[in-house]
């Protein structure tokens, strides 16, 4: 085995917001229109945030703190069920 | 200690291949260029005639080759590939994020001169041109010396104290096409000496999601940095280690991070890497025949860069005589300039001339490292040292330009 020599090694547990609070560059949000969803949860998938989650109504729900509005999500969406909307200030 | 094995006529190339083999890498994405080409075709016909057990990929690129190598030793597999000059400098990049992420990436490189202009040869510069990468080097002098500096550099790099890429470096063309007497060990007996790989700090697993090479800002990023260092110097040692534990299994020995030959008493020692040292060997025994005491100090591993052990040897000698490979534009040969910072603060530090030739493949005969050597000594003894570094063998016209007073250093 080894001498106790540190190894500092870059990995981390995924988690949300490792950078700050990342919403706050955010100029335009995803708005999930419930109508139009399938739960098909491709957005869940593919946001790189990991800021989706399940709402209370079995819809996907956006964690508006740390999404960073990059609009991954809305462009994944087979129903175009989010719609990317500008913030108002 | 008995030598098992069969023996075989065979490339460096071959070499390289069959210690991918005996290492039971398990995953090999492969680009070819020349003068790795056949490393990898000859892991591709292992690999088809179920003589190999590993995925083969093809990728587009060095540069992906690399980043699926990263991959893999990421999931916990031993991975290897093989490149040369341009494809190696086309996977810079990626080649930070394997030894950042301390993943112990087996990889030959067949060194070969940078273009433009294009040229297949040997030259060191591309390997030596990515020494800060934290990739372990070592440079190898005969075919049967790929072969067991491959399994050898496994055992150091996935070491729990080192977990650093290694780079076994092998002259284009003069080892990668040359065919030479090589022994190959006997699966069971490198089993035994390198035992499967299990990475000792974390690989990606589905069950327990990590992420790496995120975000380390500076709070956090320069004992990463230190870790990596720490590690390659804790590599000198273990790479003696390891070289003696494989000699007592094999009865073979190249040297550790050097290799010294007839140093013992020598007034002036030469100092060089990879063929050259060979050549080298056959010019100390002209020398010596000749009535000069001179020995060889051959420099296995480049990185991490034995200063101890160079300056042990080499420290009240009457002249030191450095042979590279490869420019180090305005500064010199690459292995000048580290040997020059081994002595520069012991007592007793002697005078250092440094050669740079047999670049783009150009010839060094052990008739070159003999007239550099008395051509060194000569500037020695009548102190003539005015510059860090000489250019031998430039064409006559040329060489009456760089000696010229105009030409300042
Ligand atoms: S906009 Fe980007 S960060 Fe925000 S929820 Fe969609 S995918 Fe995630
Ligand atoms: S991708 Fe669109 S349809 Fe699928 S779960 Fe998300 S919002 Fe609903």
């Amino acid at each position: 085995m080894g001498l106790g020599i540190p190894i500092i090694i870059p990995v981390s547990k995924p988690s949300k917001g490792a950078a700050g609070k990342t919403g706050l560059w955010r100029v335009e949000k995803p708005v999930v229109d419930e109508d139009k969803c399938i739960k098909c949860w491709l957005c869940w998938l593919y946001c790189p945030e990991d800021v989706i989650t399940e709402g209370p109504n079995g819809f996907p729900q956006i964690d508006y703190t740390f999404c960073k509005g990059c609009g991954v999500c809305a462009d994944v969406c087979p129903t175009k069920a989010i719609q990317m909307i500008k913030e108002e200030e | 200690m008995a030598v098992e094995g069969t023996w075989e006529i065979i490339t460096g190339n071959q070499a390289a291949a069959i210690a991918a083999k005996l290492a039971r890498v398990k995953v090999v994405p492969a680009y070819p260029i020349t003068p790795q080409t056949t490393i990898v075709e000859y892991i591709a016909s292992f690999i088809e005639s179920g003589h190999m057990d590993a995925e083969y990929i093809r990728v587009e690129s060095e540069h992906s080759a690399m980043a699926a190598a990263i991959g893999a030793s990421a999931a916990g597999v031993r991975a290897f590939t093989a490149t040369a000059s341009q494809g190696l400098l086309l996977m810079s990049e990626v080649l930070h994020w394997a030894a950042g992420s301390r993943l112990p990436i087996g990889m030959a490189v067949v060194n070969r001169a940078v273009g433009p202009p294009w040229n297949i040869h040997v030259d060191h510069q591309d390997a030596m041109s990515q020494r800060d990468t934290g990739w372990l080097q070592v440079y190898i002098s005969s075919n049967q010396e790929v072969l067991d500096t491959i399994l050898m550099m496994y055992k150091v790099a996935e070491h729990p104290d080192v977990l650093l890429p290694f780079m076994v470096c092998l002259d284009g063309f003069v080892l990668s096409h040359t065919y030479m007497p090589v022994n190959i060990p006997r699966q069971e007996d490198v089993d035994e000496f390198l035992p499967e790989y299990s990475p000792p700090h974390w690989k990606l697993d589905p069950e327990n999601p990590i992420t790496f090479g995120n975000l380390a800002l500076p709070e956090e990023y320069q004992e990463m940095r230190w870790s990596m260092d720490l590690s390659m110097r804790r590599a000198l040692d273990l790479i003696e280690d390891v070289a003696e534990e494989f000699f007592q299994k094999f009865g073979r020995y190249h040297g550790g991070v050097t290799w010294k030959y007839k140093v013992e008493d020598a007034d002036y020692v030469v100092v060089t890497a990879g063929t050259m040292a060979s050549e080298a060997e056959v010019a100390v025994d002209e020398l010596r025949e000749e009535g000069m005491r001179v020995g060889l100090l051959k420099v296995r591993a480049f990185r991490p860069f034995p200063h101890r052990d160079v300056a042990e040897v080499l420290q009240d000698r009457k002249g030191v005589i450095i042979i590279d490979r490869s420019i180090a534009f305005s500064s010199g040969g690459p292995i000048g300039i580290e040997v020059r910072s081994s002595l520069y603060n012991i007592s007793g530090s002697p005078p250092v001339v440094n050669y740079v030739t047999g670049l783009g493949g150009r010839d060094v005969t052990y008739e070159d490292i003999v007239e550099m050597t008395k051509d060194g000594i000569g500037r020695i003894t009548s102190d003539r040292l005015r510059r860090p570094y000489y250019w031998y063998k430039l064409k006559p016209e040329y060489e009456k330009i760089e000696l010229s007073e105009e030409v300042r250093l």
